[in-house]
Order: C-alpha cells, then sequence, then structure tokens
C-alpha cells in the first residue's frame, strides 16, 4: 500500500499519522488517571505503527505513471478482508452473547464477558465493523466503475478506510472497558464520535472528488444511495451524539439533551441508522452488483427515483415508531406510525425493481450460488420492510415492543438482507479485486448459502415465536381480572427459543467462517498468466488534478 | 417529473443539496417542537437532583449496559401499569442525560423499582441473581462488591450535568465526593450535609451492608433505589391507560 503512494504523498502520510500519534500521547497523558488513557495508547500506537511503516518506504521507488490509467482498488481490497474478518468477530460475539442469554453463568466473574459489555461489540461489531467496512470498500469499487474515473489520489482512501476501523477498535475496546454512552448504536463516547465526524468528511470528499471527474455525464442510482448513506449519517451522528464531556481528561460525557427529546433523538438516529447505514448503502450495492451479476438492466429507471426519494424522505419521520404509548406526546406518534406503513411502498418498489431485474435470468439463480445470495437479499428485503411496517402499528407494538419479536425483525433485516447482500457481492468481485480468474471453490459458497439460509430461518422463527409468546404472556388476564403470569414465568418460557437462537446464529457464524477461509484460498490461488483484468479500466486515462 | 429528475442527476452538488433538504424535514418537524411546546413536559415542582452517589451508581448501571435488558419506561397499557405500577411521564426523566428508556425486557422495567425491595436483596441480587431468583438469566456482578467507588471526580460529574440543565448548586459541586461517603455512611458526619443538600426523602444507608469502604454496590443500589422516586407526579391523577 505505500508503495501505492507518491513521495509528497508519502510524506503527507507522515505527518497525518505523527499528528494522530501526538493526539494519542495528548490523551494518554490527559486521561493518565481515567480509561481514556487506554485509548490514548491505543492510538498512539496506530499513529507511530503507521509513522513507523511510511518511513521505511519512503524511499521506495515512485509508482508509475500508469498508474492513472488503471481503477485504484487496493483500499477495497484491503477493505473486504476487514469486512470478513469483522463479520466473524460481530458473529462470534453475537453467537457468545446468545449463548450467554441460555447459560449465563458462562460470564465466569469477568467484567468484560458480561452480557451488557459484549452486547454492544456484537451489535457494533456487525453494524459498523462488518457493514461499514463493507459499505466503504464496495463504494471505492463502485463508484468509479460507474463514474469512469479513477479515485482522486492514493492517500484519502487509505485515510478513510484505517481511520474508520480505528474508530471500530476504541469502540470495541471502549464497551469491553464500560466506556458507552448507552445511546444505542451511538454507544462511542465523544472523542470517537468527533474522529469519525473527520474520517466522513473526508470519505465525503473523496465521493464528491471523483464525481467532479466522471467520465459519465449522469450519476448512476448506486451513487444517490451511497451519497444519501454518507451525508444522512453523518447528519445524524453530529446532532444525537452532541454532549458535554465531563473533563478534556475523561472518556465520560453527559448527552445534551434529556428525557423525551434525547429518546426521539435517539430513535430518530437509531431508526435511520437502519435506514442510510444499513439500507440504502447496501441498496447502493444491490443496484450495482445484482444486475452485473444477473446480466441484465435495472427492471425500471423510473422505480428506482421513486423509491429513491421515497426513502431519503420518509424514513426520517418513522423513528417515533420505537416510542409508542411512551412519554412521548401523542401526534409525534402518530405521524411515526403514519409514515412507517407509507414507507412500504418505496421499500417495495425497490424490492420489486431488483426482483423484476432477474427476470430472464432466474436459470443464473439456481445455478450460480452468488447471485442467489442476492436475490434472496432482495427477498428478505421485501419481507423484513413489511414486517417492519406492520410493527409500527401501535396496537401491534404494543404487543411487539420490548420483546424478542423485534429482535427476530431486526436479524431478519441483518441476516437475510444485509448480510446476504453483502456476501453476494464480495464474492462477485472478489476474483476480478484480486486477478484471479475464479474463486477458489463454487461448492463452498454454496455451502456458505445454505448454511446462511438456514441459520437466518432458525434464528428468526425461534424470535418470532419467543416474542409473540412473552408478549402474550405480559397481558395474560386471569377470569378474576389479575395478571396470568409473573415476569419469570414468561422468562422461563423463553429458554427453548434461546438455545435455538443460538443455534441459528452459529449457522451463520460457520458460513462466515467459510467465506473467510474461501476468499483467503482464492487470494492464495496462483495468478493467471494473461490479465484479464487489464480490461477493467477507465474510458481515458483519468488525469489527476494537481499531477 | 421525470425530465426534471434527468437533469438533478446530472449534477452532484445539486443531488448532495436535495438530498440533505428532502432528510432534513422530517427530523425538523418531530423533534424541534419538543423543545418548544410547553406540554410535551409535565410540571413537577418538587423533582429532587439524583445525588452524587445515585449519578455514580447510574454511570455503573450505564457502564455494565444494564439498559441492553432492561426498560424505565412503563407503557400506558392497562397490563403494564398493573405489572409496573403508574405509567411513566416525561418529567421523570427530564434530569437523565441520556434518558434510559431502553428498548427491550429480556428482565422486567425497572422504572418504579425505587423502594420496592431491600437493600439487602439487590446486594445479593446483583452479586449473584441466582441466588434469590432460581431461574434469573441475568449476570453475576460479583465485582460490584469488590471495586472500590471512585469519588474524586465526582464534583465534575455534576459540574457537567449542571452545563446540560440539571439544577446543582455550587454547593452541591463542592461537595460531591463527600456527600457520595456520607449518604452510604448514615452513621458519619458527612451524612447529615447529604439530606441538607438533597432533602430529607434521600435515602442514606449502608446500601451494600457495610460501613468500611465506599464500593459500586454502594452506588449501584443506591440509585436503583431512587428509581421512580424523584417525584411523586406519576402518581397524582393522570388520564387512564388503554
Amino acid at each position: 500500500m505505500i508503495a501505492d503512494l507518491t513521495r509528497a504523498e508519502r510524506l503527507w502520510a507522515m505527518l497525518i499519522l505523527g499528528a494522530l500519534g501526538l493526539i494519542g500521547l495528548a490523551m494518554a497523558i490527559g486521561g493518565r488517571n481515567d480509561l481514556l488513557g487506554i485509548h490514548g495508547w491505543i492510538v498512539l500506537a496506530a499513529g507511530l505503527g503507521g509513522f513507523i511503516a511510511v518511513m521505511r518506504g519512503l524511499d521506495a521507488p515512485e509508482p508509475s505513471a500508469e498508474r492513472l490509467n488503471e481503477y485504484y482498488d487496493a483500499p477495497t481490497r484491503v477493505g473486504l478482508i476487514l469486512t470478513l474478518l469483522w463479520a466473524v468477530v460481530g458473529m462470534g460475539v453475537g453467537f457468545w452473547v446468545a449463548a450467554l442469554l441460555a447459560w449465563p453463568d458462562m460470564t465466569f466473574d469477568v467484567p468484560w464477558l458480561s452480557f451488557g459489555r459484549l452486547r454492544p461489540v456484537h451489535t457494533s461489531g456487525v453494524i459498523f465493523g462488518f457493514g461499514g467496512n463493507a459499505l466503504i470498500a464496495t463504494s471505492f469499487h463502485v463508484l468509479q466503475r460507474t463514474t469512469r474515473a479513477r479515485l482522486p489520489d492514493q492517500i484519502s482512501p487509505w485515510f478513510v478506510l484505517l481511520g474508520y476501523n480505528l474508530f471500530c477498535i476504541i469502540a470495541a475496546s471502549g464497551y469491553l472497558m464500560g466506556l458507552t454512552q448507552s445511546k444505542e448504536y451511538a454507544e462511542p463516547e465523544w472523542y470517537a464520535d468527533i474522529w469519525l465526524v473527520v474520517v466522513w468528511v473526508v470519505y465525503f470528499a473523496i465521493y464528491m472528488r471523483t464525481l467532479a471527474r466522471r467520465k459519465e455525464p449522469h450519476i448512476y442510482v448506486a451513487n444517490w444511495y451511497y451519497m444519501a448513506f454518507i451525508l444522512v449519517v453523518a447528519i445524524l451522528h453530529i446532532v444525537n451524539n452532541l454532549a458535554v464531556p465531563i473533563s478534556l481528561g475523561s472518556a465520560k460525557s453527559y448527552s445534551l439533551f434529556s428525557g423525551v427529546q434525547d429518546a426521539m433523538t435517539q430513535w430518530w438516529y437509531g431508526h435511520n441508522a437502519v435506514a442510510f447505514f444499513l439500507t440504502a448503502g447496501f441498496l447502493g450495492m444491490m443496484y450495482y452488483y445484482l444486475p452485473k451479476r444477473a446480466g441484465r438492466p435495472i427492471f425500471s429507471y423510473r422505480m428506482s427515483i421513486i423509491s429513491f426519494w421515497g426513502i431519503t424522505f420518509m424514513y426520517m419521520w418513522a423513528g417515533s415508531h420505537h416510542l409508542h404509548y411512551t412519554a412521548l406526546p401523542h401526534w409525534v406518534q402518530t405521524l411515526g406510525m403514519a409514515f412507517s406503513v407509507v414507507l412500504l411502498v418505496p421499500s417495495w418498489a425497490s424490492a420489486g425493481n431488483a426482483l423484476l431485474t432477474l427476470n430472464g435470468a432466474w436459470h443464473k439463480v439456481r445455478d450460480d450460488a452468488v447471485l442467489r445470495f442476492m436475490a434472496l437479499a432482495a427477498i428478505f428485503y421485501g419481507i423484513t420492510t413489511f414486517e417492519g411496517s406492520f410493527m409500527a402499528i401501535r396496537a401491534v407494538n404494543s404487543l411487539s415492543h420490548y420483546t424478542d419479536w423485534t429482535i427476530g425483525h431486526v436479524h431478519a433485516g441483518a441476516l437475510g438482507w444485509v448480510a446476504m447482500i453483502t456476501f453476494g457481492s464480495l464474492y462477485s468481485i472478489v476474483p476480478s479485486m484480486f486477478r484471479r480468474e475464479r474463486i477458489y471453490s463454487q461448492k463452498l459458497v454454496e455451502v456458505h448459502f445454505w448454511l446462511a439460509l438456514s441459520g437466518t430461518v432458525i434464528y428468526v422463527f425461534a424470535m418470532w415465536n419467543s416474542g409473540v409468546i412473552q408478549g402474550l404472556m405480559w397481558r395474560t388476564y386471569t377470569e378474576s381480572g389479575g395478571l396470568t403470569y409473573s415476569f419469570i414465568d414468561s422468562l422461563v418460557a423463553m429458554h427453548p427459543y434461546y438455545i435455538a437462537r443460538a443455534f441459528g446464529g452459529l449457522l451463520f457464524l460457520l458460513g462466515a467462517l467459510t467465506a473467510l477461509y474461501n476468499v483467503v484460498m482464492t487470494i492464495r490461488m496462483p495468478a493467471p498468466a494473461a490479465d484479464d483484468a487489464a480490461l477493467d479500466i477507465p474510458a481515458k486515462p483519468a488525469l489527476q488534478a494537481g499531477e | 417529473m421525470f425530465g426534471l429528475h434527468y437533469n438533478l442527476e446530472r449534477s452532484a452538488v445539486g443531488l448532495v443539496a436535495f438530498i440533505v433538504l428532502v432528510a432534513s424535514i422530517g427530523g425538523l418537524i418531530e423533534i424541534a417542537p419538543l423543545f418548544t411546546i410547553d406540554e410535551t413536559v409535565e410540571e413537577a415542582p418538587d423533582m429532587r437532583v439524583y445525588t452524587p452517589l445515585e449519578v455514580a451508581g447510574r454511570n455503573i448501571y450505564i457502564r455494565e449496559g444494564c439498559y441492553a435488558c432492561h426498560s424505565q419506561m412503563i407503557r400506558t397499557l392497562r397490563d403494564e401499569v398493573e405489572r409496573y405500577g403508574p405509567y411513566s411521564l416525561a418529567v421523570e426523566s427530564s434530569y437523565d442525560h441520556p434518558q434510559l428508556w431502553g428498548s427491550k425486557r429480556t428482565g422486567p422495567d425497572l422504572a418504579r423499582l425505587g423502594n420496592k425491595y431491600s437493600d439487602a436483596w439487590h446486594t445479593i441480587h446483583l452479586n449473584n441473581p441466582r441466588d434469590v431468583v432460581p431461574e434469573s438469566k441475568m449476570p453475576a456482578y460479583r465485582w460490584l462488591l469488590r471495586a472500590q467507588l471512585h469519588t474524586d471526580d465526582l464534583g465534575e460529574h455534576l459540574a457537567a450535568l449542571r452545563a446540560v440543565g440539571v439544577p446543582y448548586t455550587d454547593e452541591q459541586i463542592a461537595n460531591a465526593p463527600l456527600d457520595a461517603y456520607g449518604q452510604a455512611n448514615p452513621d458519619s458526619a458527612a451524612a447529615g450535609g447529604v439530606a441538607k443538600r438533597y432533602g430529607d426523602a434521600t435515602n442514606i444507608r449502608l446500601f451494600d451492608g457495610e460501613a468500611t469502604r465506599l464500593t459500586d454496590m454502594d452506588a449501584l443500589v443506591a440509585y436503583l433505589q431512587v428509581l421512580g422516586n424523584l417525584t411523586d407526579a406519576a402518581h397524582q391523577p393522570q388520564p387512564e391507560a388503554e
């Protein structure tokens, strides 16, 4: 990766990494009596390690000007591997916390092994580690192909990818130490949040600078989604994480908002993290990789316009359905419910557009597990968005809220939609990205597909059952008008489903491990003699601004 | 309409501006009025602030991720009111930065937990839940009794909370570490100051059963015992639950 940088870029990299190291040192000294200090050492190690690595490569030969004739895919390659590593971490911890709910004594009196601290490692590991790396890696790939322009330089993509992973490491290690803001999916503390904003600004700049040099007059639909993902996540992240640290030498902060305003802001964020991180970004992925793999054009351009703006506009109203029957004013609950129900229209327009694109290519879906991953993802997207709209109805929500039904719904989306579209996309570009003729084993892709599908189905059915039983038990009355079940009765009834859920999760984890093995073995295969990937180049030599 | 879009998708800046505009509307309309409409949060003149020990306990609750399995928000539903107590009002969490309403009940709601069980029950239960509830799935938090509570920066905590709107006085901020000690040691000289600064309704007890030192257990139990007791507003006549 250092060999790809020009000499000027290497000097910039040293400057940035040196500054990062100094920030880490300041955190380590300022926070020496606090857990912030430990994060300071991690940042210092990252900055210093990077600085030394670049310094050692400073005098290596500069990359040839030929590189400007090709797309810049090295960050995508690293991003794909990081995606798989985070998948194993996030899903592995997920399996473990699922097991803890069945057998709670496996905490072994170790604070960082307790459910409450591991659970955000699972959620952030999967959403931000696995999902975020997949989005960054594929967005760089899709952006270049659909604009026929090379990324603007060799340094900012690395800054985004590696800086983002530093954020993920700070987040996950913080949870284990008990550092959390407690706001779901926005748990990292103030300094990690500030760092993510810096990374995000550079990410956005890469997008705009590449689009500015595009050779295609039209910006392809996949890029609308990636742009909405970058922009709206920035808005959500900044507003929801507004907080006052107790001092610059402490990791602890108090959120600016409290009570009902904080709850509404949190679920405006939380629901739209689902919408713009886990939906918009992955729809961008779907709009590029699914038609490409199927060899068919997108079914309807107009449907894609309607669904894009429908999702961008309406999702932002839907967050209040997380707060039905709470102390949130009734009018906000009603607005949230109404928009959640109407959201089904653009959601199904997207899912339908994807499935109709497969018309004429269904024989490929049958034969090709990679395309089947993507087709199944579109089906799960349709199922989950229907379920989401349904659960947002107040009367349904009165039963489903606070129960495992929500967990089942989330995993139908996360396993069935997000992970399946990611694995499909990943398998479809790994051979060309690593310049291999094919994936190491098509059979293993097939094995992975069936592990993922059966794991998802077992997981989701277990949680649907436990959630509905739980919700019904809580509201069952005896003939004399008293509550029939104590809370602990409902918890005891969950036990078999918690075991089934852990088993489903284990199957899904085994699938992810299969993918990691398959990709590693693909990379280890000998490169083909003739470089087929040479066809995958920009339209004309891409002139670089300032070079 | 699609003709207009044909032009829009040729402009990166246009797309960016339009996405930001379209995505901002929902949040602005749903969130901004919550700060301006007075009816959103009820009046509660008797509302108390958390003591320093309760603030520390609340931070332990957050640190251990208790909110992942326990809600603090009783909905306006008949079965919830009968199981947990009067439904939650917005004002009850108005000093909660951030709120801990939660989203999942793997364990029961805790909004009205305060003074429902004894301190001794909480200490045994947190140390190993299965000692008192054999079927429980909660982790055993044995380290709470072993860990000495950090109190030296509690003044900074209260000052930060005041910066975001909780009405702590200078005196409360200056005496925060002392008050944390006093609240868990009723026989000490420091105990009197706690009642003076935070009101007679404050729980001043040996929360973990030991006078010798202040532990994380003291703080967490003190916090659990104040849940639902900062104000009586929810116990006043309210519209009936559905």
